[in-house]
């Protein structure tokens, strides 16, 4: 049964832009992304929004759905009420380039300062071993689907432009600890380098980016803490400090 | 110049956050009883009485350790004056910054207090009210990373505390093998003490989080799976065991006054 929608979209681009008033039919089991498509498709053809797989699974259709950072395509819209107002505008933290596209080079260009995977040098090729249990606590963070709705909703950065020179945000959180956690990887100053150059500091814990992170992935508890902690280790704890110095190795155990 | 949403390159919207929901109430209620709590605790600090019953020693004062704490209720002697500089101190607030300290720095408290109350944010999507921000990489927030400190001295506590419930199975005259609604009490708080401090952050960390290799420590990988559990748990148990402190007190406050009568099953 199809019923009247009255969705509110952003319209515009880097120098200018608002809130456009549109009422498009919506059927059941749709979601948002779909009536997006029929207003794109009936009344404003120019509509520009990114999108891909609508299973939830590419990133693409990020968005901010009555001020929350959500995939469109996992939306649903019979979650709102008949006589809601959907209001949906492009992500809020980086900078728009049209209507519901945003520019988040940002975080290609964080991906990058974080040094890859080093494997070790003295195992040959298929020599490599790894116990499930050692590989277990990071697969977690590989169900990341790159959507940087986390990013999106960081207050690190969503409020404080400034800030995005010194902070990673919480997407490259989850990949220095999962490569810091890894059993093999040789990189051991992953620590001093997620406080001292992807400013892990900056993060005060307030888990907004496990709130919106929609591979419920729990970025803060398993990623951001224990390499908070891991950080302290290395850092500002004096006896463990010691013991590292004497033992001359960081994070071997 | 304005930064965050309202930047130059961002989308041109006006309103700091288009959140329809009711985004304010959560922060609202942990303000609404973080604040109660912290007005009801200095006050109690400061009030430097009715805080022993006999066997009950309100958790805000164990242990007590200045020489004005009542006969009884010092668990490990007196080595405190009650007066420094000519100014009496209440026996409270040798041990205060312990416990304080610990829930400070607790990873959950700063994220709830971060929101309530500093407003950074005030909620997920909602623009903070602050032109700066640095988050914890200076002082005084660098501190932080002290939490393991506190944690230390918190199992220090658990244990007094426990010793205190264990005492409580005594009667008024110190005979052993009695057991009192104040038993209940002091069972109960020693008890959600236990399950804060053993879902902590820094107690997964220390256990078995910081290791690389967990197939080469089975038993830290154990403790680490169990206290995993627990911490998934971790923000109620800071806050029911935040609520066991405070009746404890309560309690005891209501029988040393004198206001009630502690009831003894046997
Ligand atoms: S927990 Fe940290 S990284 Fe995640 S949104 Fe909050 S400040 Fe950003
Ligand atoms: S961590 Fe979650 S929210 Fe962040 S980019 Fe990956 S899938 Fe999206
Ligand atoms: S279109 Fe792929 S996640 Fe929504
Ligand atoms: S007590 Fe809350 S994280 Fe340690």
């Amino acid at each position: 049964m199809a019923r009247k929608l009255k969705l509110r979209i952003w319209r515009g681009d880097a120098d200018n832009g608002g809130l456009q008033d549109v009422v498009v039919d919506a059927n059941e089991g749709e979601v948002v992304l779909d009536v997006i498509h029929r207003v794109q498709a009936t009344q404003m053809g120019d509509l520009a929004v990114r999108w891909n797989c609508k299973a939830g699974k590419c990133g693409s259709c990020s968005m901010e759905i009555n001020g929350k950072p959500r995939l469109a395509c996992m939306t649903q819209v019979a979650a709102y009420g008949d006589d809601e107002t959907i209001t949906v505008t492009p992500l809020r933290a980086f900078p728009v380039i049209k209507d519901l596209v945003t520019d988040v080079s940002f975080n290609y260009k964080k991906a990058m300062e974080i040094p890859a995977y080093e494997h070790p040098t003295e195992l040959k090729p298929g020599e490599a071993r790894m116990a499930q249990i050692d590989v277990e606590r990071s697969q977690e963070f590989r169900k990341c689907i790159e959507c940087f709705l986390c990013q999106d909703t960081c207050h690190v950065i969503r409020d404080h432009e400034e800030n995005k020179k010194s902070f990673a945000g919480p997407r490259f959180f989850i990949r220095i600890a999962e490569l810091d956690m890894h059993p093999l990887d040789r990189l051991r100053n992953r620590k001093r380098t997620a406080q001292e150059e992807h400013g892990l500091g900056m993060c005060n814990i307030t888990k907004c980016c496990t709130e919106v992170c929609p591979e419920h992935i729990r970025i803060t508890d398993n990623a951001i803490i224990p390499m908070k902690e891991r950080v302290v280790d290395n850092k500002y704890d004096p006896i463990r400090w010691l013991g590292s110095k004497i033992r001359k190795r960081e994070g071997m155990e | 110049m304005e930064t965050g949403v309202f930047s130059q390159s961002r989308a041109a919207i006006k309103e700091r956050t288009l959140r329809t929901d009711r985004w304010w109430l959560q922060p609202a209620i942990t303000f609404g009883v973080l604040f109660s709590f912290v007005i009801y605790a200095t006050f109690r600090a400061f009030e430097n009485k009715y805080y022993f019953a006999e066997p009950l020693v309100s958790p805000f004062y164990s242990p007590c350790l200045s020489s004005s704490c009542i006969e009884g209720s010092s668990l490990l002697g007196q080595p405190f004056n009650n007066k420094y500089f000519g100014i009496g101190i209440s026996p409270s607030l040798f041990i205060l910054i312990f416990p304080l300290g610990f829930r400070m720095t607790c990873y959950y408290y700063r994220k709830a207090y971060y929101r309530a109350f500093w407003m950074s944010p005030p909620a997920c999507a909602v623009a903070e009210p602050h032109s700066k921000y640095t988050g914890e990489t200076r002082a005084p927030l660098i501190l932080q990373n002290g939490h393991r400190w506190f944690f230390y001295a918190g199992l220090v506590f658990n244990v007094l505390l426990s010793i205190d419930a264990v005492l409580a199975f005594k009667n008024a005259e110190g005979e052993w093998g009695h057991m009192s609604v104040g038993t209940l009490v002091l069972l109960n708080n020693a008890v959600l003490l236990w399950l804060y401090s053993l879902s902590c952050h820094t107690c997964r960390h220390t256990l078995g989080g910081r290791l690389r290799h967990f197939s080469k420590h089975p038993v830290r990988y154990k403790l680490w799976s169990w206290v995993s559990v627990l911490n998934h748990k971790h923000p109620t148990f800071a806050w029911i065991s935040l609520f066991g402190v405070a009746f404890a007190d309560i309690y005891i406050r209501a029988v040393a006054s004198g206001a009630w009568t502690n009831f003894y099953f046997f």
